[in-house]
């Protein structure tokens, strides 16, 4: 089943010269974890804030194509109504934290829903144990950690039981065992769950191992579409993506004559090069 | 010279954010202050401009107590870019926002008008000078706020996490341009948790942990204790791991960046190469 997909995706904001987004064709299934990735101002944002109806509901512009998600045309759609499709999570959680505890904090967006209250409890319950912050149920947003709050944010997008969740560089302002954390948690609810990830980042050294396809945009455009070892080529690297430096150093080796294949992780990338040193 | 000595800082009636803290910059070093979110790091900078005071030893600055000037006064020769450019950005226009503080300072129309032309063509920004800052990435955003700064000369800069937000290209010119402004003699501090960028800048790295300095050290010395890492809730660069693998146990290399670790193996795998054929 298609989770995610977009015919001619075209999008302009009010005010600007050129389009933010250009003729975007994606189709994304069901239970894939897609990285979205290029460099800064290449639409990926513009695209994500479409598929919860945050363009054009909030963004004012010229929108034309057309876009499916979860089976639901967003044309036309609320912001309040898509957020059972999709749950969206931001680079900032003290964006999205405001109550005085994590357990209100994640039973937030069910209320306003008028989720029934036994129900949203058992909803809350569930969201923060899928996130492992059930310890943290009391607790005020200030008084956690950078990652414990993007967890929180994360529980709470959940409650509300999405199929896709959308997050956009979620991991900026981790310390990097946080982010590693945060990425894994993403990966195992994809997993666990069934859901469809659609994570935008720039620290694919991070989140590789987990992606199961790479989409880079570039001027508003896809310009590559595939599993990571492919996409992860000059192609990419011209681009301006930021390849893990495993890859990075393989390519470099290659360049030298060296026979080497496309490594994404440390633990891949040792076991080629000491085959490579022994033989 | 950025002096620090037995700094403690609470905030009122708040837990301890700095203890104890020592350690010396010397005019044209190249630092950066490492350590998990919550760790001190912000607070620390924010003494080198005068915006904290210590709750207990002193900081001084060019051989002057903080305590002494105003924040203004010392702002001339320190300057201070925030981690969240919205702290920062107020004017209409981009061009207007690099000539404030200037006019502010005394300096000469035509000399603003020289400066601002120059930072604009600097900092890639020339096709935004007439934008307001808001409307751009935020990624933009930061080198607007970086500029703004650096264009009025400060002795000592330091930049707040300068690299989130910024993708891969972006920060290969940051780097660049820091490697510029560390040559012509800028004491440069920059507090972040990117890993990565700091294996390939090489900085000295002072790192601190629950406001405490528990490192400090040139970058490859830091970078490759992968328990003292760890307990800055940071992680070992992809590179040193991966020589750290390949070493089986011998940790003498310290090999923390792409490039080294291409013309260490290169020479290795020749080694090998020509070895096998004297066989």
């Amino acid at each position: 089943m298609t989770a995610i997909l977009a015919r001619n995706l075209s999008f302009k904001y009010a005010g600007a010269q050129e389009p933010s987004m250009e003729g975007v064709n994606i189709s994304i299934e069901k239970g894939e974890f897609v990285l979205l990735t290029g460099p800064s101002g290449c639409g990926k944002t513009t695209l994500c804030r479409c598929l919860n109806g945050l363009i054009p509901n909030f963004y004012s512009g010229e929108l034309t194509g057309e876009l499916e998600v979860d089976g639901v045309n967003v044309e036309g759609k609320t912001t309040a109504e898509m957020a059972t499709h999709v749950g969206f999570v931001f680079q900032n959680p003290e964006n999205q934290l405001f109550s005085l505890s994590v357990e209100r904090d994640v039973g937030f967006g069910l209320e306003n829903l008028g989720v029934p209250k036994q129900e949203a409890i058992e909803r809350v319950e569930w969201a923060m144990r899928s996130t492992g912050i059930l310890n943290l149920r009391d607790k005020a947003p200030y008084e956690l950690s950078g990652g414990q709050q993007q967890r929180a944010a994360i529980a709470g997008v959940l409650a509300m039981r999405p199929s896709i969740l959308v997050l956009d560089e979620p991991t900026s302002f981790l310390d990097p065992k946080s982010a590693e954390e945060i990425v894994s948690v993403i990966a195992k609810l994809g997993r666990d769950l069934g859901l469809t990830i659609l994570l935008v980042e720039h620290r694919l050294d991070v989140v590789s191992r987990y992606a199961d396809r790479v989409v880079v945009m570039d001027g508003g455009k896809i310009r590559l579409d595939g599993p990571p070892r492919q996409v992860y080529d000059d192609q990419a690297r011209l681009i301006g993506v930021g390849l893990p430096r495993v890859t990075m150093l393989c390519h470099l080796l290659r360049r030298e004559g060296f026979d080497l294949p496309n490594p994404i992780t440390v633990e891949e990338a040792s076991a080629e090069i000491r085959r490579l040193l022994t033989k | 010279m950025i002096s620090v000595q037995n700094v403690d800082f609470n905030y009122p009636d708040g837990p301890d954010v700095l203890r104890g803290v020592n350690l010396q910059i010397l005019d044209g070093e190249f630092v950066a202050i490492m350590g998990e979110n919550g760790a001190g790091k912000t607070t620390l900078v924010k003494m080198f401009n005068g915006l904290l005071k210590p709750s207990s030893g002193s900081v001084t600055v060019d051989g002057v107590e903080t305590t002494k000037r105003s924040v203004a006064q010392l702002s001339r020769n320190v300057g201070l870019i925030f981690q969240n450019p919205d702290n920062q950005l107020f004017a209409e226009t981009v061009e207007q926002e690099l000539g404030f503080s200037l006019k502010n300072f005394g300096f000469s129309d035509e000399v603003v008008q020289k400066r601002v032309t120059s930072f604009l063509h600097i900092l890639d920004l020339e096709r935004y000078a007439n934008s307001s800052p808001f409307v751009l990435s935020g990624g933009e955003r930061k080198r607007v706020a970086l500029a703004a700064i650096l264009v009025w000369d400060p002795r000592h800069v330091i930049m707040d996490e300068p690299t989130i937000g910024q993708d891969y290209l972006q920060k290969e010119r940051l780097r660049n341009f820091i490697m510029q402004l560390v040559s012509q003699g800028k004491t440069i501090i920059i507090v972040t948790h990117d890993v990565e960028f700091v294996a390939e800048c090489k900085p000295r790295i002072i790192l601190l942990s629950h406001g405490q300095v528990i490192g400090d050290g040139p970058a490859t010395r830091i970078l490759t204790d992968p328990a003292l890492v760890e307990k800055a809730s940071l992680t070992v660069p992809q590179i040193a791991t991966l020589m750290r693998n390949l070493a089986d146990g011998n940790t003498e290399q310290r090999i923390v960046d792409v490039y080294s670790a291409r013309d260490y193996l290169v020479k290795k795998l020749r080694k090998g190469e020509r070895g096998l054929e004297g066989q």
